[in-house]
């Protein structure tokens, strides 16, 4: 019972936490926000099947996730026209099935080639199926994009998936088998081969394996994952458009991905989480949101390649052999973590004065920032906000040393321990 | 005897450099045959082209009768033949315990499989551990690749050759970088993880040649000077004069 537990006691945790969050959270934008995450969860971790785990980085993996919301809105209104009915909830299955045959298709050239030239392929695919839907207008209906109703058909159980609360639970339970399938997968020999040819391609060929073979694998596997995602998305809005297969598509999910950090199963998880509920709260305070979102994707980038859970799981080896080396970490990572916060107050001051200045209010000079009444046109704002920066600045060049210098020493006393 | 591997008129040309000039060669089944020879004759080229890495280009090599020259590394390998390299090559990021079985994964059949899961398979969890045992590394499991000493990564490198249980083994430079008693340690294990079968191994260490060889090919410039037994090698006036020099005491 307790090994049973240990081993599936995370999973049990996710599928209480999915069922009771509808409960916590009742208001109608945590609704429509929660489904929004289940469905780029699914997505974001199908895309880091590719990236993550196959070290294939693809810029145009939006088409799997739009083809299949498309194919799934044409089903959806066939069905209201009298085609044959297919139950809504296992719509799913039907979009996986549209991403799994793109995916062999198209990845069966794509993945010939690893490194920049699969970026190039793939940035090529994504910008062809984006024309593509201004091209074959009677598929993709242009810039509008197609309508459709969920609610066709007969209503098994009484499922009428009319409210969104019916929606939110197709979503969760969608969400909770393809993560436990997805997970499964990186624990079978592909998905362990489909790490080694990431890290070692040579290696993985003179130990038997075609490394085009399993990217090809990874590729599609991926792409039946992305499907099902886009399914879900176009029952979820009840709409597809042309920007579900596009570039904004694309981006958003390399961006979920790389900042929660691919090099870890709950990185695609927590990078849309924070993503997907930034973008709706954060969008309300301020207009320069996508400006922030840039930032702290080059941070991210050049500081914390790993992404967030990648920051995490740096430690994994220290509170593996002896939880004590980490205590030495904490008063360096405070330090650095204060001059940093610093340095962003200061920035994010300047940022929204300019902002504010230049393009909301041209000419007006009193505005809040954070909360606190200012004038724009007086010369102490840009003081202090320029001041934080520079002790930021200063501080982060202080102390950042400091950090590299002590996760060195605790790895060193690692290596020591394991050289015995 | 019956010959394992056999190589006519081989040659290999990196643009106008000929570095292998026409290698005829023949491995019997079952021994230990040493390839040694100066920095820069062509020892790794060698086994670059016998294991599918570079392409020959004219001559022919055979495995068991099949040629194999124009194969892919990954079709070599499956026929049963592993090799290890000499700047090490592993899998930094995994564990030693993944390392090896990435090496057995495709011997044992399981191949592209994403529908069972891989620590459930007793057949390779069993030999991954029995490999540890061999290569001494039991404890260390767990630990990362990337992070072990030098010598562990060497003899995490001849694991992972010989993990897949191949009939050949091309080892190519095993105990370089090592310290007296880790070359001790690896030369016992080389002899015990190739009994019954074929190994093919470059070495600089003439203790350990001559101590392990059952036959020794010199190679020179991309030709091979001679090929024999360890006492005629050692003998041989032409092989002392361009390779073993004042070394052939
Ligand atoms: N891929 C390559 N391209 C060009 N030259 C190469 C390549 N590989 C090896 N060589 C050259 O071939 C020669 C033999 O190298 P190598 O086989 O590594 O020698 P050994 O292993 O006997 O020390 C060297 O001069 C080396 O520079
Ligand atoms: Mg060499």
């Amino acid at each position: 019972m307790k090994t049973l537990l240990r081993k599936y006691g995370v999973w049990v945790a996710a599928a209480i936490l999915f069922a009771v969050l509808p409960a916590v959270f009742t208001s109608n934008f945590a609704l429509t926000l929660l489904c929004k995450m289940g469905v780029l969860i699914i997505f974001a971790i199908a895309y880091n099947m590719l990236l993550g785990q196959g070290g294939m980085l693809s810029f145009g993996h939006a088409i799997y996730f739009g083809m299949a919301g498309y194919c799934s809105i044409h089903l959806l209104n066939g069905m209201a026209e009298g085609m044959p009915y297919f139950p809504v909830s296992l719509f799913p299955l039907f979009g996986a099935l549209v991403g799994l045959v793109m995916g062999i298709a198209i990845g069966y050239v794509s993945t010939r080639r690893a490194g920049t030239t699969f970026a190039m392929i793939s940035l090529g695919f994504g910008e062809m199926v984006t024309a593509m839907t201004l091209i074959f207008v009677t598929f993709f209906n242009g810039e509008d994009g197609i309508q459709a109703d969920r609610w066709v058909g007969p209503e098994p159980f009484g499922i009428t998936y009319g409210p969104q609360i019916e929606v939110y639970y197709l979503i969760a339970i969608w969400c909770f088998l393809a993560m436990i399938a997805m997970y499964a997968i990186t624990k079978t020999p592909f998905g362990r081969m489909s790490n080694a040819v990431r890290d070692n391609p040579e290696r993985a060929e003179f130990v038997g394996y075609n490394t085009q073979r399993v990217r090809w694998l990874a590729f599609s596997l991926s792409a039946m994952f992305a499907g099902a995602a886009g399914s879900l998305h176009a029952i979820n809005y009840e709409h597809i458009g042309f920007e579900s297969v596009s570039a904004i598509q694309s981006g958003a999910v390399l961006f979920m991905v790389f900042i929660g950090g691919a090099g870890h199963f709950l990185g695609p998880i927590i990078g849309t989480v924070l993503l997907v509920f930034l973008d709706s709260t954060l969008a309300d305070y301020t207009e320069a949101w996508l400006l922030y979102l840039g930032l702290v994707f080059v941070a991210i980038i050049m500081f914390a390649p790993g992404g967030l859970a990648g920051l995490i799981v740096m430690h994994e080896p220290m509170w593996k052999t002896d939880v004590r080396l980490l205590r030495k970490l904490f008063v360096p990572y405070l330090l650095a973590l204060g001059s940093s916060l610093i340095l962003l107050i200061g920035a994010i001051g300047i940022i929204e004065m300019i902002y504010f200045i230049t393009i909301i209010a041209v000419g007006r000079v009193d505005m809040h920032l954070f909360s606190i009444p200012i004038k724009v046109n007086e010369v102490t704002p840009w003081l202090v906000c320029t001041a934080l920066i520079a002790v930021g600045v200063q501080g982060c060049r202080l102390s950042y040393p400091k950090v590299a210098e002590s996760w060195n020493d605790a790895m060193i006393a690692v290596k020591a321990r394991i050289a015995g | 005897m019956s010959t394992v591997l056999k190589m006519a008129d081989v040659s290999k040309s990196f643009g106008q450099a000929e570095i292998i000039r026409g290698i005829n060669l023949e491995i019997e089944k079952g021994e230990r045959h040493a390839i040694i020879g100066p920095n820069g004759a062509g020892k790794s080229t060698l086994f670059n082209l016998i294991s599918g890495k570079y392409k020959v280009t004219s001559g022919t090599i055979d495995f068991n009768g099949q040629p194999i020259h124009n194969r892919r590394p990954f079709e070599i390998n499956r026929l049963g033949l592993a090799r290890s390299f000499q700047v090490t090559n592993i899998f930094p990021r995994m564990s030693v315990f993944e390392n090896v079985r990435c090496g057995l994964l495709w011997a044992t059949g399981h191949r592209y499989s994403f529908w069972q899961l891989v620590d459930r398979q007793k057949d390779v969890q069993e030999r991954t551990k029995l490999i540890l045992e061999q290569l001494n590394m039991s404890s260390r499991a767990d630990v990362p690749a990337g992070l072990l000493s030098y010598a562990d990564q060497r003899a995490l490198e001849i694991g992972i050759t010989m993990a897949g249980g191949g009939e050949v083994l091309l080892l190519d430079e095993p105990t370089a970088g090592m310290s007296h008693s880790e070359t001790d340690y690896a030369v016992n294990l080389i002899r015990d993880i190739t009994a019954g079968k074929t190994l093919l191994i470059v070495e600089h260490d003439m203790g350990v040649v001559f101590d392990l060889a059952d036959r020794i090919s010199v190679l020179v410039y991309g030709q091979i000077i001679a090929t024999d037994t360890p006492e005629k090698i050692r003998k041989n006036a032409a092989v002392q004069e361009a390779y073993l020099g004042t070394e052939a005491h």
